[in-house]
């Protein structure tokens, strides 16, 4: 198992290049001047506007320049954005609001979730079964940005019961946010947990348990549960490293300074230096993430081992 | 060579197990332990109705095996599970009676019946990989009839556990206790579903096709190593096969199970030699025989009817070589059903001509 994971975490090696290289070169290629973006109506002078490609490294060849960016990255130096700020800085600030967000949400998913998933699996047919069936149809189908400004508008705006945007009630303000982050997945986690179940109840070791005259509960929490929650911790595990990148749009809606925020801003400005480090962090995460349910997976299910 | 548990010896002892044959159903000698009585299982799901089971009857005495044996498909397994109280899912209608010490099973509260699947009736499936749950070890499910049904504790379950797994000759028993099911071979991981099942030292033990999914030489020790635990306890064994070899070298009556019925029971011996039903003649002739190379098989035509569509009169009237119109008063085995009769001692059997069968 410790060379497993250890051969995994330096596959991500060349995974991280590969992902930065492409974003960077995604950045490159964006029309436009970023320097008189930045510059507005009034043109800087020439030589004003020379001295910052300079210092970005603007006017060099594509290749050189990621050398460049590559280099500092390996010295810890990620660069900085045109106002000079480091983007070092800029993460440190705003990874633990997007880290929050993404932990509501995930906390969303399993509890709600999971729990819809299970009460609907062990009373297939009945009015909860097709209570859930419906909204998680609705859930999935209604576009993020949609619900998002609806349950703004409805439970913000006229009910007053939660924070409209921002962040600044504490956890509070994350709430809404977090479940319309959770909203999809959640959908989701609870079809899952519904069918995997289902099958589950069908299955010969619980007929097996049954016959053993074991009572009902512990025919349905040790003998079905436990199995029946293996492909549905696998989902959850790498819908981490996904709720953390689709923050971006649930940030724009409910005004959170997260790190999506940040690199949607950054994109509109060509910011290479912070869209490449943000995003090549957040794929990070997303192996790394994808890593700990490969793990976790086989400490699930002694079937599976890794050699 | 002579058993010491009542009625449970070898072949030789084919003229006392008539006498338990008829024993098992008066109550002056020990009653049976177990009784079957008209039991019916229906299935109302969408669709037709599946008539899985149409009035089953036999009951068992303490240290007896009685082989059930049918194609697949008739009835035999949901009978078992019928008594084993599991047809759950798909929801399943019962009716008949199920006795199991005097008391009928069907009557009884959910928690009164669970609490006899174990200690009073315990069942093995036919195929062990599948019945086992994956992610628990054996030792933890062996184990866990002691937890459930004598509250004990985790290590006293564990070595009781090895016990049984020593008992069942699983090798070095106390180094495997901690496998998982996918670790052990296939005959290997029946003797774990056997200890299971043995755990609480049960008094009927109701074997689905045990050896079904085996190879030949593992077949022979399981049905050796069942044979040897039901002398032990005096247990009851019903065994659910459609094996004819098997019925034959363990079992000391038979019940032939034909489109959910019992078409003909009676001691081994009589069966086998002188079938009193068309079916079970032509069960026994579409034996290969060994030395019969170049011969032709004879199977029975046909196949066995959905239990769903159920023919009329004699269920097997539509590939029966002695099926008859009823003219001159003879019944007529397409329309009238032939009841399960006494057609010799000991030997009842549902065929309108079976003395036919039975006297030339």
């Amino acid at each position: 198992m410790g060379r497993y994971v250890a051969r995994r975490l330096l596959l991500t090696i060349p995974v991280l290049i590969g992902a930065s290289f492409l974003i960077f070169a995604m950045v490159y290629a964006l029309p436009g001047d970023p320097i008189r973006a930045l510059a507005g109506d009034r043109p800087l002078p020439a030589s004003v506007q020379a001295a910052l490609r300079a210092e970005y490294n603007l006017d060099d060849p594509l290749l050189v320049q990621y050398g460049k960016y590559v280099l500092g990255l390996v010295q810890g130096d990620f660069g900085t954005d045109f106002s000079g700020r480091p983007v070092l800085q800029t993460i440190s600030e705003r990874l633990p609001v997007t880290a929050t967000l993404t932990g509501v949400a995930i906390v969303f998913e399993i509890i709600i979730g999971i729990a819809a998933g299970v009460l609907a699996g062990l009373r297939r047919g009945s009015f909860f079964d097709n209570l859930v069936l419906v909204t998680t149809t609705l859930l999935v189908s209604i576009p993020v940005l949609v619900l998002g400004f609806v349950s703004q508008y409805v439970l913000g705006v006229r009910l007053g019961v939660v924070p409209v945007a921002g962040i600044n009630e504490g956890l509070y303000s994350y709430l809404l946010p977090g479940l319309i982050l959770a909203a999809i997945s959640l959908a989701y986690v609870a079809r899952l947990t519904r069918t995997s179940l289902a099958d589950s109840l069908r299955a010969d070791y619980v007929r097996t348990a049954r016959a053993k005259g074991l009572d009902r509960r512990t025919v349905v929490v040790r003998h079905t549960l436990r199995n029946s929650l293996i492909p549905v911790v696998t989902f959850i595990g790498a819908d981490i490293g996904s709720l953390l990148g689709g923050a971006i749009i649930t940030e724009s809606v409910f005004n959170i300074p997260g790190l999506g925020r940040a690199v949607f801003e950054s994109i509109q400005r060509q910011e290479g230096s912070v869209v490449v480090g943000v995003i090549t962090l957040l794929v990070f995460f997303f192996i790394f993430f994808n890593l700990v349910v490969d793990v976790l997976y086989a400490v699930l299910d002694p079937r599976i081992r890794y050699e | 060579m002579t058993s010491p548990v009542h009625g449970s010896g070898g072949s030789h002892a084919a003229g006392t197990r008539i006498d338990d044959a008829q024993a098992t159903a008066s109550p002056r000698t020990g009653a049976p332990v177990l009784e079957v009585d008209d039991l019916h299982v229906e299935f109302r799901s969408r669709g037709p109705v599946v008539n899985a089971v149409n009035g089953v009857s036999y009951s068992i005495a303490p240290g007896e095996t009685m082989a059930i044996l049918g194609e697949s498909g008739c009835g035999k397994s949901v009978s078992a599970q019928a008594i084993m109280g599991i047809l759950d899912v798909p929801p399943a209608h019962i009716t008949g009676a199920i006795r199991f010490e005097g008391r009928d099973m069907l009557q009884m509260g959910a928690e009164e019946q669970r609490k006899i699947r174990g200690p009073g009736v315990s069942m093995i499936f036919q195929d062990a990989l599948s019945a086992l749950n994956p992610v628990y070890s054996v030792g933890d499910q062996i184990g866990e009839m002691f937890r459930a049904h004598q509250g004990a504790s985790k290590k006293e379950a564990r070595d009781r556990a090895v016990e049984l797994m020593d008992r069942v000759r699983i090798p070095a028993a106390r180094q495997r206790v901690d496998d998982y099911p996918h670790q052990f071979s296939g005959g290997m991981r029946q003797r774990v579903m056997i200890a299971m099942a043995l755990a609480l030292d049960p008094k009927v033990l109701i074997a689905d096709e045990p050896t079904t999914a085996l190879d030949v030489t593992v077949q022979a020790q399981v049905m050796d190593l069942l044979k040897d635990l039901q002398r032990d306890t005096g247990m009851g064994l019903i065994l659910i096969t459609h094996d004819l070899g098997v019925v034959n070298e363990v079992a000391d009556r038979v019940a032939v199970m034909y489109a959910g019925k019992v078409v003909e029971t009676g001691s081994i011996d009589d069966v086998f030699t002188r079938p009193a039903h068309p079916y079970t003649r032509g069960l026994m002739s579409s034996i290969p025989v060994l030395d019969g190379k170049g011969q032709r098989l004879n199977p029975i035509v046909g196949a066995p009817p959905s239990l769903a569509r159920i023919p009329a009169g004699c269920s097997f009237h539509p590939r029966c070589p002695m099926a008859r119109r009823g003219d001159g008063g003879r019944p007529d085995c397409a329309g009238d059903v032939p009841p399960l009769r006494e057609v010799a001692a000991g030997r009842r059997a549902a065929c309108h001509y079976s003395e036919e069968l039975l006297h030339g």
